[in-house]
């Protein structure tokens, strides 16, 4: 099945508009809501103000450009990483664990020390289910799945346990000190330095991919792993599992940045299905790194307008995940990403 | 050891374990057809809102018969995507499990208020079997379990018999293994996946089902809790068979009941250790399956008819 290319241009940004009025409209009529209340805070909440659009969309979409980086350079391989969820998990857990635990440090040694940690954390997450997948051939996609879960109940445990904060009343670690914190970049607004860091990765990512020569090794083994290995010049287990662990390490930075950068302190729901989102926001960028950021920025004002229609009309924010569903699904309907993803199947097998 | 202890701890097994069967009896047989289903979660949560829905409006039985129905509403689309389209199985579960949990969550709002107090449905209730029930340790947990405990037992038997010695059973599995091999003898893969599927979907609806009417009372949002993906799992360990399900589901529960021994014996293990690791176990028994594993060959393969 292939689709012209001016028609996934013009079709794929006209269906998600569809796509997100319909879904509106049907949960406003549904339940009843005020519908122009509904629509004024849903512009009002996302880019009807530059407070608005600076300290909610920007930061919202922030860590979804990193995971959705993540998710995109994953599948660009072949390799089914539907584990940035708990990668995002390791990776804020190590971030405050780095902040509280060194917190004595000067801001400019701590905080990207803290993001360093997060990185690794994400890594060594992906690195479990990349070792998993090299030498025992397990399915990364059900390996990626327990171990968001792992991530979950390990996050819930040390918010009670070892990284409790001091009065032990809350399920919580405590506050990052203000030097442990990632600086904000405009006076007066909550964007934080995690965009700038963002949007660099997705630039240099978009460079890597198309202009280096690992690079290139990795679009070849996502457009058919088995030609790749036959080249002979292709160490495919190899470049897979340094892939998994880039993406992973990405995860991680964007749970690093969400510690550090917006919620200051760990617990258990410190990231509200982030990582999954992140799958729409990659599929909907049809994998390419600098649309990521693109499709970020539209998640990122859809649920900071989401939010905002929850407060003021009452319309249960949740539609936005069932908009991101809709997207996934209207990207695979629309079937380009089908023949870039496909093939990446036979991978599956033990990579050996 | 107390009997009381360990009688609680086998009870509290066999209860965590019931609705997890029934979703991993579902993908089993699901994945024989060679479809992978990480939808699943989504359809349980649809099953237990259902279930919720029709208890209220009819009874315990009319919630049951709503959790299976919307369980296959959910399946039905899943099911038109990989099955119809084509589209990779992966991504399409992902957006199902993301769009069940998302629709519930809205209509559960929309329908009991924004407050999300809790609701309480009709439930069953154990049903002792006499002298039986009595039984030291086993009585309570075998046999003072509600209905949908005992139902799974001819279940477990009937899918066994289904896939291994019935012919419907042996295209299904053919469709999983070799779906050219299937096409050639004159079996349609995409009736049978689809049929797969939607036996999958009632399946996971049971699950949602069982969790409201027979064991909250009640619905929350999330209150699937990751079983979907335990299901998963479940079939993994259970190395692709009916029996193995029902054993790797007993496991899993007890995993999860683990929580209550240790307090009733005041060991000092944290309740997520307990919560995390029938996912670990999973994580180790796969790297030990490795070579030994009866993973259906065609299983989350999207172009296996085009083939």
């Amino acid at each position: 099945m292939t689709t012209p290319r001016w028609l996934t241009r013009v079709g794929v940004p006209a269906a998600v508009t569809v796509v997100v009025i319909t879904t509106l409209l049907l949960v406003v009529l549904l339940g009843g809501f005020d519908l122009s209340r509904a629509l004024r805070a849903l512009w009002s909440g996302s880019i009807g103000s530059s407070y608005a659009f600076f300290s909610e969309t920007l930061v919202r979409a922030s860590p979804l450009i990193l995971l959705g980086l993540s998710v995109a350079l994953a599948f660009r391989a072949g390799i089914f990483n539907i584990g940035a969820e708990g990668q995002l998990l390791a990776g804020a857990t190590a971030a405050v664990a780095v902040g509280l635990g060194f917190s004595q440090l000067p801001s400019a040694l701590l905080v990207p020390a803290e993001l360093l940690a997060a990185g690794i954390g994400g890594a060594f997450f992906a690195f479990i289910a990349a070792v998993l997948k090299r030498r025992f051939g397990v399915l990364e996609v059900i390996s990626t799945l327990m171990l968001n879960f792992v991530a979950r109940y390990a996050v819930s445990y040390l918010v009670r346990g070892p990284l409790q904060e001091p009065s032990h009343a809350y399920p919580q670690s405590g506050a990052l000190p203000p030097a442990a914190r990632l600086p904000t970049i405009i006076s007066g607004q909550q964007t934080h330095l995690g965009l700038l860091i963002a949007l660099i990765f997705a630039g240099a990512l978009w460079w890597y991919l198309r202009s280096t020569a690992v690079g290139f090794r990795v679009r070849v083994i996502g457009a058919g792993p088995i030609a790749a290995a036959s080249s002979g010049r292709i160490d495919v287990p190899q470049v897979i599992f340094g892939v998994f662990l880039v993406s992973g390490a990405i995860a991680g930075l964007a749970g690093g940045i969400q510690a550090t950068g917006v919620t200051y302190a760990l617990y258990e729901d410190i990231s509200p299905g982030l990582g999954y989102s992140a799958i729409a926001v990659a599929l909907l960028a049809r994998l390419h790194p600098l649309a990521v950021v693109i499709a970020a920025l539209f998640f990122g004002a859809l649920e900071a307008g989401a939010a905002a229609m929850q407060r003021d009309a009452s319309v249960p924010a949740v539609f936005v995940a069932v908009v991101e569903a809709l997207v996934i699904l209207g990207v695979l309907a629309i079937g380009r990403v089908r023949t870039q993803i496909a093939v990446g199947r036979l991978t599956a097998e033990p990579a050996e | 050891m107390s009997n009381n202890a360990i009688g609680l701890f086998l009870e509290a097994t066999v209860r965590t374990a019931t609705p997890l069967a029934y979703a991993a009896l579902g993908e089993l047989v699901v994945e024989r057809s060679g479809v992978l289903n990480i939808g699943l979660e989504g359809i349980i949560i649809a099953g237990a809102f259902g279930a919720l829905v029709g208890a209220g409006a009819g009874g315990a039985t009319a919630g049951f018969v709503a959790a299976v129905c919307a369980g296959m509403i959910i399946a039905s689309i899943f099911a038109f995507f990989v099955v119809t389209l084509k589209s990779d199985q992966i991504i399409s579960g992902t957006a199902i499990s993301m769009f069940g949990l998302g629709v519930t969550g809205v209509l559960y709002k929309i329908l009991y208020g924004t407050t999300g107090a809790a609701l309480h449905t009709p439930t069953v209730g154990p049903l002792v079997i006499p002298f039986l029930g009595d039984l030291p340790w086993v009585g309570g947990a075998l046999f003072a379990q509600p209905v949908v405990t005992y139902a799974l037992y001819p279940l477990v038997v009937a899918v066994w018999c289904f896939l291994n010695r019935s012919a419907a059973g042996l295209a299904l599995r053919a469709v999983g293994e070799r779906p050219e091999a299937a096409r050639a003898a004159g079996i349609s893969p995409s009736r049978v996946q689809w049929i797969s599927i939607l036996f999958g979907g009632a399946m996971g609806g049971l699950c949602g089902g069982t969790l409201v009417i027979a064991q909250a009372g009640t619905f929350a949002e999330g209150i699937s809790a990751g079983r979907g993906v335990i299901a998963i799992a479940i079939v993994v360990l259970g190395r692709w068979t009916a029996v193995g399900v029902a054993g790797a589901a007993l496991l899993f529960g007890a995993a999860s009941a683990l929580q209550y021994l240790a307090q009733a014996k005041g060991w000092p293990l944290p309740y997520q250790f307990s919560l995390a690791l029938p996912y670990v176990l999973t994580l180790v028994a796969l790297a030990g399956l490795r070579g030994r594993v009866a993973a259906p060959a065609a299983l989350a393969r999207s172009d296996a008819e085009s083939i």
